[in-house]
């Protein structure tokens, strides 16, 4: 076998292995048990809690919940939002960099609050330390932890047979910086600085090159940037180029090392489930249909990729790496792809090639991956995205099998089953209209005044099919609150600051205040016991079920879009 | 069981009443509470203007003759909706009708009132006048003209107009056995009865409203169906309606006709065509089964019922105790002692006496006996028998011949004691015998339990239904039987009370509970089950608190019932998926339809190789109008249940209906086609 495959397979069967002791480590976070870190963190958090006047201990309801992740998220939108606007004069501003106007501050603070990174503006140029590490670095940390503490209410609510109580949401909340992601940072960091990645409060460096120019190169504190970014599911690259920058990603190893930190926590987190539910089977099968989903966008993207560009070949360039086209040539076609959906499905938006010049079909596959956002998905809202699915899956099935549907022991009724249909609605209503809106403005060439200087042709720089898969993919990376792009499109002006702001805040708490709502209304009810006519939920005639349930609405509803950008070009250029 | 269980599916009549209201179902008033087809009627009269602006020379948006056939395609899909509500509605109707039209017009013997005072005075009224509080009265012969409640009298009725039944039933004054119910024929005596119910009130008249809509409530599970098919609605309006700008986009002009049709083929169309006819074929079936429900709910409450509560006879065991043997004590011939048993049982009129008859096999007359005296049955002596010449058996509870025995200074056996106490044990009944006051031996009566019996209640364990058998005998006993019978639990020597105890440590437990009663006693526990089914020959007051009334008054019902419910909610999620399922080929029809003249190379999405785009999207909504007339038996009848486990059933149900949705289309599109093609 090819070693560039192996060298896929190997990585994902080594973060498979890891994801599953530290699943179970995660759920021992969760439920309180000791823990190897307890003497060091135990004070730190005591500290805190005294500090702000809160008592971790006391449990709250679901709505309690919603309120202390709305209201705290909401303070570190207006602090990053601040510095964002102020960095020009703030302290550790050694390159000088100007302070952002207020629509790329609105849509950059929002994109790293929501856990999304969309960084319309480019590292080197656009932020200072200050804003990297307080504005930016910092919520990497804590955007994830909200997502994760989101996601153990849920568990909490699977888990009670009945409760109103769900545990208290800034225990989850810190505990998952400071036991989770916090150790996991330090020791990704280190490994990363060994590996060549800067570490520092310097500004530029200078540099003579071999043909003797000098040249100014841009560092500061990369390492422990580029760690959380990953581990978080963040994304947001230190430098423009992310972590197709040699120094955010120098060799091999770190382009592993990095893959493998933004799966981590994903997959373990379906792991910690099994343990947390004491439902290893439910795990199992939730893992078995993220996978199959997984590979089954992963595998045709490196086929498409190795195999490389019929246009090229066309022009008496063979291709014996595949498609290099966007890629560094220290990863290679194989890594690469399986970087690119690992990245889309993950809600990462991290990026080690330009998905700008992926093979179409590895274009659509990469945002198929987006659209759906629930194979493995984000820190802890993966699982919360795949809760719907599940939900709307039970309720089926349910009906199917001659009973009001049940999941785990609790019945599914028509509140549920609203909430469920909205979140469910919400995701195509986002990126289909945001596309549609500015198909319609680039269809129409429309002169955008304020929100864009020029016309509205003048944000693409390619012109059909692709243009239109920039467009597409820009509004499905916001609504999936991925981050990545596809760096053709021009989207640091207002139009698509503030469009894609909206559409990243919606996509975000939406998805996490749905399913607390459910796990909190389905918590409340009276828990039902299993008979021999209740649905099993741990079957894999269940998960086919779901992975229907996910086909059929997350996949169909793109299927005219996708047919319109990356499928026509994929068939104009195969004809 | 009855006359009117075979009407056919597709009845002329009936054909023909739902034809015409599938054209008043139109009325957007009415296609409101049906989201999915209203946006398809909104689509239609879109396609009508459309029609009509081509004919006015509008431009650019395809023939006339095309536009018009889509308009008329889309309609037939409504009608093919509309249709199949009316098509249940008129069943259900009719159902009910040929059971009301059995009491109407019957003349009812009024008696004449003033204020509380009885006249003697009667005067024939019609018995749709009947109101409540009128007394009638019936005698022999008499058609009973209205429900009603004896207030006096008793009389043996026959039930079979109503209940299919031939063998006629006791009715009387007070007690559990007090109802009569209209159309039923008295046989012997005179009783005279008080309506309960206003003209137009009764049960069955509550159930015909229920079927005709104005009063159908959508039930739970139907609401949140109708939320999730509303969903899916909008997700495919925005689909359609952003699919707008994407065309302009890739410079490709879509027709409205186009677009209408890829919006109606994506919508769920033939669930939500289908919906609202599957709810009223539920109650129809459990109508069919003469169970008359009071609201659409219970009958899917049913389908979710994990504990059934049965009484022991009548449900497990046949009616009565039956004798099964003679047990002689030493000392005693075997023929002397079936004599000794035959003469005491000769004029015992009691089911177990007559039994004990049957068992002997003999004529008591060829016992050739003098001026007999027959000793009947009393609360006091607890035994029964016959004197003559200077004989005298008796026959009785064991403590009650015994007391007799040891009166007269005789012993009893130690023998017949051990005997009594096995018996007892192995679920039977033992009788002593004695005569002059000395004991001859025990006749051991069993309880008969049904055949088939077992295999009904695995059925219901596979099903996960916990059985429970309630039974006034000792625990030992009805531990026997319970285990002979094959039930789960069971409540002995119950009372009332203990019923309601028991359906209410479940209903705690999150379970949901069914029972079926017919006393006055029952009401309280058939009020507090989820689904509590009174029997029609039980009194006004069960019938009341109950939310299903059995017209058979056969307790075996309930299983029935629960199968009934299942398949209601399994008809509805079965063609939810195969509805939804069919979008994956109409998305490969119509898409590669819309957009081949602009961008050829999509024709590799056209795998069904469809001959040109106004043929895809004409076989596309062809398909999805006929789908629903197609359906509509599986709709009525209803998908098939087999207790075989739910994940079995899931995977079955995926495969035929899940898989199947996903091909047939395919198949169907391409067929169409095929015929569309060699018009156009």
């Amino acid at each position: 076998m090819n070693n560039e495959i192996s060298g896929i397979i190997a990585l994902f069967v080594v973060t498979l292995l890891l994801a599953i002791p530290f699943g179970k480590y995660m759920a021992k976070v969760y439920t309180g048990e000791q823990t190897f870190f307890d003497p060091v963190f135990n004070p730190v958090e005591k500290l805190f809690y005294r500090i702000s006047g809160i008592d971790a201990s006391q449990e709250m309801n679901w709505k309690q919940h919603l309120t202390a992740l709305l209201s705290i998220n909401f303070i570190w939108f207006l602090l990053s939002m601040f510095i964002l606007m102020n960095q020009g004069w703030l302290p550790l501003n050694p390159d000088g960099n100007p302070s952002m106007s207020p629509d790329l501050a609105f849509n950059t603070a929002i994109s790293f609050v929501v856990n999304c990174n969309l960084q319309h503006y480019s590292g080197e140029t656009g932020v200072s330390y200050l804003t990297q590490l307080i504005g930016l670095m910092y919520l990497h940390f804590v955007s994830a932890a909200t997502g994760m503490a989101a996601c153990v209410i849920v568990f909490n609510a699977m888990r009670n047979r009945q409760a109103e109580k769900l545990g208290n949401f800034y225990n989850y909340f810190l505990k998952s910086c400071t036991r989770i992601l916090l150790p996991l940072s330090i020791i990704v960091s280190a490994l990363l600085v060994f590996n060549g990645t800067p570490m520092t409060f310097e500004g530029k460096d200078t540099i003579t090159t071999l043909q003797g120019d000098s040249m100014k190169v841009s560092r500061g504190p990369v390492a422990a940037f580029v760690a959380i970014k990953h581990l978080g599911t963040n994304g947001g690259g230190f430098f423009g180029a992310n972590s197709a920058h040699p120094l955010e990603n120098p060799n091999y190893f770190t382009n592993a090392l990095e893959m493998f930190s933004q799966m981590i926590i994903p997959l373990a987190f379906i792991f910690a489930l099994g343990y947390y539910l004491k439902r290893k089977k439910l795990a199992w099968t939730i893992f078995g249909v993220m996978t199959v989903g997984f590979l089954s966008l992963t595998i045709p993207t490196v086929i498409a990729e190795i195999n490389g560009s019929p246009a090229i070949q066309h022009l008496g360039v063979v291709q014996p790496t595949g498609s290099m086209e966007g890629k560094e040539v220290r990863f290679g076609t194989a890594a690469s792809a399986y970087w690119s959906i690992a990245t889309t499905v993950i809600s990462t938006g991290s990026v080690n090639s330009m998905h700008d010049s992926s093979m179409p079909l590895s274009g659509a596959m990469q945002m198929l991956g987006m659209m759906i956002n629930a194979f493995y998905g984000g820190c802890g809202v993966g699982i919360l995205n795949y809760y719907i699915f599940i939900i709307l899956g039970v309720f089926i099935s349910g009906l199917m099998v001659g009973r009001t549907p049940e999941f785990l022991g609790k019945k599914v009724e028509a509140r549920e089953v609203k909430i469920a249909a909205i979140i469910a609605i919400l995701h195509p209503l986002l990126i289909l209209v945001g596309s549609a809106l500015a198909a319609y403005l680039t269809a129409n060439d429309t002169p955008m005044g304020w929100w864009f200087n020029g016309n509205a042709t003048g944000w693409l720089n390619n012109p059909g099919y692709h243009g239109f898969s920039e467009m597409l993919y820009e509004y499905t990376s916001s609504a999936a609150n991925n981050g990545s792009g596809f760096e053709g499109l021009g989207d640091n002006n207002p139009f698509w600051n503030i469009t894609t702001g909206i559409v990243l805040l919606l996509s975000r708490f939406l998805p996490i205040i749905g399913p607390v709502a459910i796990a909190g209304l389905l918590a409340n009810k009276k828990y039902i016991p299993a008979s021999a006519g209740t649905l099993k939920t741990d079957t894999s005639t269940f998960a086919i079920m779901t992975l229907a349930v996910i086909g059929i609405i997350a996949a169909l509803s793109f299927f005219p879009a996708l047919a319109l950008g990356p499928l026509a070009e994929h068939f104009t250029l195969f004809k | 069981m009855t006359r009117n269980n075979q009407i056919s599916l597709f009845d002329r009549q009936l054909v023909r009443e739902a034809i015409g209201q599938s054209f008043i179902k139109l009325n957007p008033r009415l296609m409101f509470r049906n989201p999915v087809m209203f946006t398809v009627e909104i689509g239609t009269v879109i396609m009508l203007f459309v029609c009509i602006a081509i004919f006015l020379g509008a431009a650019n948006q395809g023939s006339l003759t095309y536009n018009i056939i889509v308009f008329l395609i889309l309609l037939t899909t409504l009608l093919f909706a509309n249709f199949a509500e009316a098509l249940a509605e008129a069943r259900g109707k009719a159902q009910a009708n040929s059971l009301r039209k059995t009491r109407e017009e019957t003349p009812a013997k009024v008696i004449q009132t003033v204020g509380e005072m009885y006249l003697n005075e009667i005067l024939i009224v019609p018995s749709s006048q009947l109101k409540k509080g009128y007394v009638f009265v019936c005698e022999s012969g008499d058609i009973i003209p209205n429900d009603g409640e004896i207030i006096e009298g008793l009389a043996t009725i026959d039930e079979s107009a109503i209940t299919g039944e031939s063998a006629p039933v006791i009715r009387e004054a007070g007690g559990d056995k007090s109802s009569v119910t209209g159309g039923t024929k008295v046989l012997s005596d005179k009783i005279k009865v008080v309506v309960t119910t206003q003209p137009g009130e009764s049960f069955l008249d509550k159930m015909i409203a229920l079927v005709e809509g104005a009063s159908r409530q959508k039930t739970p599970n139907e609401i949140a169906l109708t939320i999730l098919l509303a969903a899916f609605t909008i997700i495919f309006i925005i689909v359609c309606v952003t699919l707008k700008p994407f065309a302009d986009y890739a410079q490709t002009p879509i027709t409205i006709a186009a677009f209408i049709s890829l919006f109606v083929c994506l919508i769920p169309t033939t669930i939500g065509g289908l919906l609202s006819a599957i709810g009223i074929a539920g109650m129809d079936r459990a109508l069919r089964a003469n169970v008359i429900t009071k609201s659409g709910k219970a009958v899917e409450t049913a389908g979710d019922i994990d504990v059934l509560l049965l009484d022991k006879t009548g449900t497990i065991t046949i009616g009565n105790r039956k004798a099964t043997h003679f047990y002689p004590i030493k000392g005693v011939n075997q023929q002397d002692f079936i004599k000794a048993a035959v003469l005491s049982s000769m004029a015992d009129e009691t089911p177990e006496g007559k039994s004990i008859i049957e068992l002997a096999d003999v004529d008591p007359s060829t016992y050739k006996i003098s001026k007999p005296v027959f000793i009947k049955f009393t609360a006091e002596t607890r035994s029964s028998g016959i004197d003559f010449d200077d004989t005298s058996i008796r026959k009785g509870a064991y403590d009650a011949i015994k007391k007799l025995v040891e009166k007269a200074g005789n012993v009893f056996p130690a023998e017949t004691g051990e005997r009594v106490k096995s018996i007892s044990s192995n679920g039977g009944t033992p009788l002593v015998v004695a005569e002059n006051e000395k004991v001859l031996g025990v006749i051991e009566l069993q309880d008969i339990i049904k055949t088939g019996i077992q295999e009904r209640f695995e059925r219901l364990r596979k099903m996960g239904v916990k059985t429970v058998m309630v039974t006034g005998d000792n625990p030992l006993t009805a531990k026997y039987i319970a285990e002979k019978a094959g039930v789960d639990d069971f409540i002995a020597e119950a009372k009332p009370e203990d019923k309601m105890q028991y359906i209410r440590k479940e209903q705690q437990s999150g379970k949901l509970v069914a029972m079926m009663g017919d006393g006055t006693n029952d009401a309280p526990a058939l009020a507090q089950a989820d689904v509590g089914v009174a029997m029609n020959s039980g009194t006004q007051a069960a019938k009341e608190a109950g939310n299903m009334v059995d017209l058979d008054n056969d307790p075996t019902k309930l299983i029935e019932i629960v199968e009934i419910g299942k398949q209601l909610l399994m008809t509805r999620g079965t063609l939810t998926t195969f509805s939804i399922a069919n979008d994956v080929a109409k998305y490969f029809a119509i898409v590669p339809a819309l957009f081949i003249a602009t961008i050829p190379a999509l024709q590799s999405l056209n795998i069904m190789g469809l001959h040109s785009p106004e043929s895809a999207i004409l076989s596309a909504v062809i398909f999805n109008a006929i789908i629903i007339p197609l359906l509509i038996p599986l709709a009525l009848k209803g998908v098939a249940y087999k207790p075989i486990g739910a994940s079995a059933i899931l995977r079955r149900n995926l495969l035929i209906y899940g898989l199947g949705g996903i091909i047939v289309p395919f198949i169907g599109i391409k067929v169409i086609d095929l015929a569309v093609s060699l018009f156009i």
